[in-house]
């Protein structure tokens, strides 16, 4: 037993020595630490491991809420820098689609449906002249627009008596059946529904905005597709109608030959030339028109042999319909100009494969295949027209080569099996859609033998393909040519050319901007000349007025506005007129636009007359519906500049409002509502006349029209004075107030954005607010289902907000705050929202004691519990609040910082950035709470956390260790700075943005204000660091590195500091040497100019390009930053100079010559004449350089001269080239003279050369002469 | 312009110098230079007082005077144009 005994007390001894040794060696190795720079921190206090099981023990401190965080994500950098799944993976390498058609919704679609309308007749050039009747003149076209409304009336005549003709019929075998007459009722609306879909997808476009943009919820009459597809019979006799006969090619072919052809008769041009079928709203007939409108005249330029006939070569109605069957993006369609991929080049040789099998039989093969007797070949049908629409041709491979049948397939990678032969003279590269516009300019055959007019189109033809596929060099002299030479080529052919390829539905952005600049710049050149083409321009142009690409509309805007100004007002009226009335919504929405863009481009007086004919025209409601549109986008377009037409504006449309048909009014309502908002805060007597129809209106309408006329009162009581405002807003509420409940999504938003307006109004009485709107207002609106659309959300807080600002802070966060707790985390976030935003605007001084526990209380709540990624609400909210409040959160605050010490150590990362980040928030407060014990031990607390391993966390961490910092100041920080800064030092070193602002930072604040707390040698290490900062690419980052440099030089003196960065300048990288000059120059600037350029002199002698210029480089900024402090070193400088600016090196010259510059400008004045002449000579003889970056800097530099010597010095080195026999010399001399003249206009007059009298002319200045 | 001017800074420059009207070029002729200075220099002494009252003392002159004289001066101050010999 004593022996065990004794065994165990030896082990117990045994033990006890090694732990004796252990512990003298660990105070053996600790004293090899620098303890100047890592000792007096006690490390026990660091995590010293990293729990295995960290998620268990989270799981039980966290309880059930742990499930609803969200779990570990990957820093943003990451996920940025990683491919985005989805359609780049779909599409296994291919380029994306550029395609306008592709980005498009349905309604922009129908731009494709339109048709290039033949040339039209010019009244203006034809004079007096009655014009030839195979012209088509205005009367021709309102004729044409008359019929196809009168037929589409009858149409849908016969349509409801079909229909009615079928409900009586299905009424009677069932009666009572009435689920039957209400099928196509559904049916309707389901097709509706859909239309609607797609444009209620762009937030932008909403249905409200224009109002009429969705066909189906606007355009109550049916629309005679419906009707083609019951009735076949229909159908039949439209195609008949629209037979291409020759009549066609007829009247929109412009030369007379054109006259003898059979069908030319002008009673037949009518049916002829109509080429839109009616009801094209819908896209049922699109297809079947596709088929027959088609006259195979199109393929003239596919097909060059077609082609040889100039008359048929051009055809009027090059529709690009049937862009709708494209939507799958075919093969075919890919971009062919990159590089093929192995997939692209298997896929295309196997599309080629299935088009060859799939070709039409020839006879030859007919023959081989059936047997020779008893088969009989037939006539195809008289009426038989092959299928050849674009859209077909678009689909087929286009390449004129033809492969034989089924061949092995071998591999051979160097074939390029579907890449077209390399195009004649140089031409680029053509894509296969582009064939059937440029396909003619593939056969080579004999310029010689066309004809002058073949040559010039084939010379359109050519700089159009150079424009729109040519590398930039050949696209920029194609244009150049295009515009020299547009009056040559004549504006027929020009446009002949350039508007199909705008029609065509694979159109890109790139090539669209291109080729819309090419009309600008012919428009231009063609002046009135583009009369008869106007309504062609139009019709390609005016789609660019509502695409969703804001630069595509500023550029149609521009185009119209240009249009106008060359064909005049007259002429585009007779254009646009036909088509105000148009049965096609879409055409009638892009023709107002395309008006309001006419209006602002002449004058609105000059558009007055026609706009009030128009808006009272009787024959049609879409005429009254589109001027009232026109008025509506006039508003829009030119904003306040409506003022002085206000009253005649409102004039035209105040009859809208009582008008019969339903959308007539609602659209003046919506007019009137763009009026007053553009002419906001001014107007109110224009809009006297319509007070009173638009509140009676308001008591008898329901729906859409109701909500368009509150929207029009909501813009026009902000107008007015405040006892009206007060007087209609009372009207209006009880209305505002019974809609509330509406369950209507859009009258919700009206509703809203009309109370705020209301109740932004001066007239408007708190207590009327609180006792009338406020309960209903929070009873209907504030729930949680309008957290969760985000234009609702969005609204709702700017009118809570707004009513806020009348009714007081308490009022409003009193009946919110509750609802800080509520359960659905979008609406606790709403209610954040608006709290922050009201208590930003008015403070919290109106907050009782009750009312400030329950608001911290929420917000601590909504606070911890938020789980959504978007954190910023909660956080703004919350440091909102808190600093509103100010000392009044002292009791809080402990509480509030122990639930950021325990979510800083959260699992989530983003709940600790969120902590981090909350603590960078309230520092203000908590310092004015005097919690400042409170702070240091979240000091310390932070910078346990500085491990911290994800960067968005860390950069968080350290922006709150940086507030803390700047509040509490150096001398209290806890830990204290000797210790944090060793620890910052590593972190320089991180590569993530978000920390290397927040550290650099950090640092540089504590080298301003602190630098004395560390040692010199951990400065020294920092400078190393801060190196590499120079690199980043975020400005702010490199600034404040180049700052801190300065610090740094300032608490340890310059020479250290300036070593190291001379050393940088031999660096390869230029962006790093910048920086590095910058560095050296602010160094120079804190400490003194005379402790640096000693060392920076001598570095000139480095025999190293960079050097030297880094040092050139430096003495620039230094001179620009000491500014008149300059004068004292200009001397010793000035030999350095004159090397430099003798130097073989143009970079050494030009650096030297920015130098001067700022030399110049610091000591103008000072009395350094003497230096600055000397400079200037050696400055002088550079101004022949033609490198632009030099001439920039001579030219600078003589202009510093100028301020310095005055301008008599300079305009003396001048005289000697003003008149020299070298135009080159004089060009630069007179260069000089002329910034010379700007800059001294004045000062020149007393130093201007005598010249001498001439025989007739006096040239002497004899006033100079005079002495008194 | 030389070719490498028209993308620069320079061509902005050489816009700008082409919106003042006594701004020359590598064509102007001695008279239309003439002209120029003759004007500016009216303009500044009409824009001097002192400069306006120096002149009306010496010329024994009202300054009003001095002032409307230079104004009609700035028209045609040289006299008329010499006829072009070469165009």
């Amino acid at each position: 037993m004593a022996r065990i005994d004794d065994d165990k007390s030896d082990i117990e001894k045994t033990q006890e020595e090694r732990k004796r040794m252990e512990k003298q060696l660990a105070a053996l190795t600790s004293v090899t630490f620098d303890t100047d720079l890592y000792g007096g921190t006690d490390k026990n206090s660091y995590v010293s491991s990293i729990p295995v099981n960290e998620d268990e023990e989270n799981m039980e401190a966290m309880g059930n809420e742990a499930a609803r965080m969200p779990s570990y994500t990957a820093p943003k950098s990451i996920t940025k820098e990683m491919p985005r799944g989805g359609d780049e993976e779909e599409d296994l390498g291919f380029k994306k689609t550029q395609r306008i058609y592709d980005r498009e919704d349905e309604y922009r679609r129908r731009r494709l449906n339109q048709v290039l309308s033949p040339d039209r007749h010019d009244a203006f050039a034809a004079g007096e002249k009655t014009p030839d009747p195979s012209v088509r003149t205005y009367s021709d076209i309102m004729r044409e627009e008359a019929l196809k409304r009168e037929k589409e009336d009858t149409l849908r005549l016969i349509a409801k008596k079909k229909k009615e003709e079928e409900e009586a019929a299905k009424a009677a075998p069932e009666k009572g059946d009435k689920a039957a007459a209400a099928v196509p009722q559904k049916r309707r609306n389901r097709w509706d529904q859909s239309q609607d879909e797609g444009g209620a997808k762009k937030a932008k476009t909403s249905d409200w905005d224009l109002p009429d943009s969705a066909p189906g919820k606007w355009d109550a009459t049916p629309t005679p597709g419906r009707v083609a597809d019951s009735t076949p019979s229909l159908g039949r006799r439209n195609r008949w109608d629209e037979t291409p006969t020759p009549g066609r090619l007829v009247d929109s072919d412009a030369t007379p030959s054109g006259g003898a052809t059979p069908g030319a008769t002008p009673a037949g041009m009518a049916w002829d030339a109509t080429p839109k079928l009616p009801g094209m709203a819908t896209p049922t007939p699109k297809r079947q028109r596709s088929r027959w409108d088609e006259t195979p005249a199109t393929m003239g330029s596919a097909t060059p042999m077609a082609g040889a006939t100039p008359a048929a070569a051009y055809t009027p109605g090059v529709t690009p319909v049937g862009g709708v069957e494209l939507a799958t993006p075919t093969p075919g369609a890919i971009n062919l100009r990159g590089a093929i991929t192995p997939e692209q080049y298997n896929l295309l040789r196997w599309e080629k494969d299935i088009e060859d099998r799939n070709r039409p039989l020839t006879d030859e093969e007919l023959d081989a295949m059936f047997p020779q007797e008893g088969y009989k070949v037939l006539d195809p049908p008289a009426s038989y027209v092959p299928i050849r629409t674009p859209a077909r041709k678009l689909l087929a491979t286009p390449t004129p080569m033809g492969t034989p049948g089924y061949s092995i397939p071998e591999e051979n990678r160097g074939q390029q099996f579907d890449v077209p032969k390399e195009l004649p003279g140089g031409l680029p590269f053509m894509k296969p859609e582009d064939y059937q516009y440029f396909g003619a300019l593939l056969n080579e055959d004999e310029e010689e033998e066309l004809s002058p007019d073949e040559q010039k189109e084939r010379k359109i033809m050519k700089l159009l393909l150079k424009v729109k596929n040519g590398t930039p060099q050949q696209r920029k002299t194609a244009l150049r040519q295009l515009t020299d030479k547009a009056r040559e080529f004549g504006a027929g052919p020009l446009f002949n050319r350039i508007l199909p390829l705008l029609m065509q539905p694979t159109l890109e952005d790139q090539e669209r901007h291109l080729l819309v600049k090419v009309i600008d710049r012919v428009l231009y050149k063609l002046d009135e000349l583009v009369r008869p083409y106007v309504h062609k321009i139009l019709v390609v142009i005016e789609p660019l007025l509502i695409d969703e690409d804001y630069y595509a509309r500023v550029e149609g805007r521009e185009i119209i506005s240009n249009l106008s100004k060359a064909a005049g007002l007259a002429t585009m009226i007779a254009a646009m007129r036909p088509d105000i009335d148009n049965i096609d919504e879409y055409v009638r929405n892009t023709t107002a636009r395309a008006f309001s863009v006419v209006a602002s481009a002449l004058g609105i007086p000059a558009l007055l007359p026609f706009l009030k004919a128009v808006c009272q025209s009787k024959k049609s409601w879409q005429a009254r519906h589109t001027g009232i549109k026109i008025v509506q986008q006039i508003a829009i377009l030119i904003g306040c500049a409506v003022l002085p037409h206000l009253r005649s504006l409102v004039e035209i449309i105040e009859n809208g409002l009582s008008d019969e048909n339903q959308k007539v009014r609602t659209i003046t309502a919506l007019s009137l509502a763009a009026l007053a908002e553009a002419s906001a805060p001014y107007g109110i007597e224009s809009f006297d006349s319509v007070l009173k129809p638009l509140w009676k209106g308001i008591r008898s309408h329901r729906g859409k029209v109701l909500a368009a006329f509150l929207k029009a009162i909501g813009f026009i009581i902000p107008l007015m004075d405040a006892m009206y405002a007060s007087y209609y807003t009372k009207e209006v509420m009880v209305i505002l107030i019974r809609e509330f409940q509406s369950p209507d999504e859009e009258m919700k938003k009206i509703v809203l954005k009309v109370v705020k307006q209301c109740v932004s109004t001066e007239g408007v009485e708190p207590e009327y607010i609180r006792s009338d709107i406020l309960p209903e207002f929070f009873r209907n609106f504030w729930v949680r289902r309008m957290a969760l659309d985000r234009r609702n959300y969005r609204q709702l807080v700017e009118t809570t907000v707004e009513i806020a600002n009348k009714v007081g802070v308490a009022d409003i966060v009193g009946r919110i705050v509750e609802d800080l707790k509520d359960e659905s985390e979008p609406y606790r976030r709403m209610v954040m929202e608006t709290i922050e935003k009201v208590v930003v605007n008015l403070g919290a001084s109106d907050i009782d004691a009750r009312l400030e526990e329950l608001l911290i209380d929420g917000i601590l709540y909504a606070f911890q519990e938020q789980t959504s990624d978007d954190a910023n609400v909660m956080l703004n909210g919350f440091g909102a609040v808190v600093n509103s409040l100010g000392q009044r959160v002292k009791p809080y605050l402990p509480q509030i910082c122990g639930t950021i010490k325990w979510r800083l150590n959260n699992k989530s990362a983003k709940v600790r950035q969120q902590a981090a980040d909350l603590i960078s928030r309230i520092a203000v407060v908590m310092k004015q709470c005097q919690e400042e014990q409170l702070m240091g031990h979240l000091g310390v607390v932070l910078y346990e956390y500085l491990g911290e391993e994800y960067p968005e966390v860390l950069g968080s961490i350290l922006g709150a260790l940086k507030a803390i910092v700047n509040v509490i100041g150096m001398t209290k920080m806890t830990p204290p700075i000797k210790d944090l800064l060793p620890r910052l030092t590593p972190i320089l070193k991180n590569r993530h943005e978000k920390v290397q602002e927040n550290c650099i930072d950090l640092v540089g604040r504590i080298a301003d204000r602190g630098a004395e707390f560390v040692p010199a040698r951990e400065w020294m290490r920092i400078c190393f660091e801060l190196l590499e900062m120079l690199k980043a690419h975020k400005k702010g980052i490199r600034r404040a590195t180049v700052n801190t440099f300065g610090y740094i030089a300032k608490a340890i003196g310059p020479q250290d500091v300036l070593a190291t960065l001379l050393n940088n300048l031999k660096v390869q990288e230029r962006q790093n040497r910048v920086c590095t000059t910058v560095a050296i120059a602010i160094v120079a600037e804190t400490c003194s100019p005379f402790t640096v350029l000693p060392a920076l002199m001598n570095e000139y002698r480095v025999p190293e390009l960079n050097v030297q210029n880094g040092v050139l480089k430096s003495l620039s900024f230094l001179f620009e930053y000491i500014g008149e402090m300059g004068k004292d070193y200009i001397y010793a400088v000035t030999p350095l100079l004159e090397d430099a600016l003798m130097d073989r090196d143009l970079v050494h010259r030009q650096t030297a010559a920015s130098a001067v510059k700022h030399m110049a400008l610091g000591v103008a004045g000072l009395g350094c004449e003497d230096a600055l002449v000397h400079l200037l000579n050696y400055v002088w003889p550079n101004i022949f350089e033609t490198s632009p970056h030099v001439i920039n800097a001579v030219m600078e530099a003589i202009e510093g001269m100028r301020v310095a010597l005055g301008a008599a010095v300079v305009l003396n080195y001048c005289l000697q080239g003003l008149f020299h026999p070298a135009r080159k010399v004089r060009e630069v001399y007179w260069k000089i003279y002329n910034s010379l003249y700007i800059g001294a206009q004045d000062a020149l007059v007393a130093s201007y050369p005598l010249l001498e009298d001439e025989d007739h002319n006096v040239y002497t200045r004899p006033e100079l002469m005079m002495f008194v | 312009m030389q070719a490498s001017d028209r993308f620069n800074i320079n061509s902005q420059l050489e816009h700008l110098q082409a919106k003042y009207v006594g701004t020359g070029h590598a064509d102007l002729n001695r008279y239309e230079w003439a002209v120029n200075i003759q004007r500016d220099s009216y303009a500044s002494y009409v824009g001097h007082y002192p400069i306006l009252a120096y002149f009306a003392l010496a010329e024994n002159e009202s300054i009003g005077r001095e002032r409307y004289n230079f104004m009609q001066k700035m028209l045609l101050p040289c006299g008329p144009p010499p006829e072009r010999e070469d165009d």
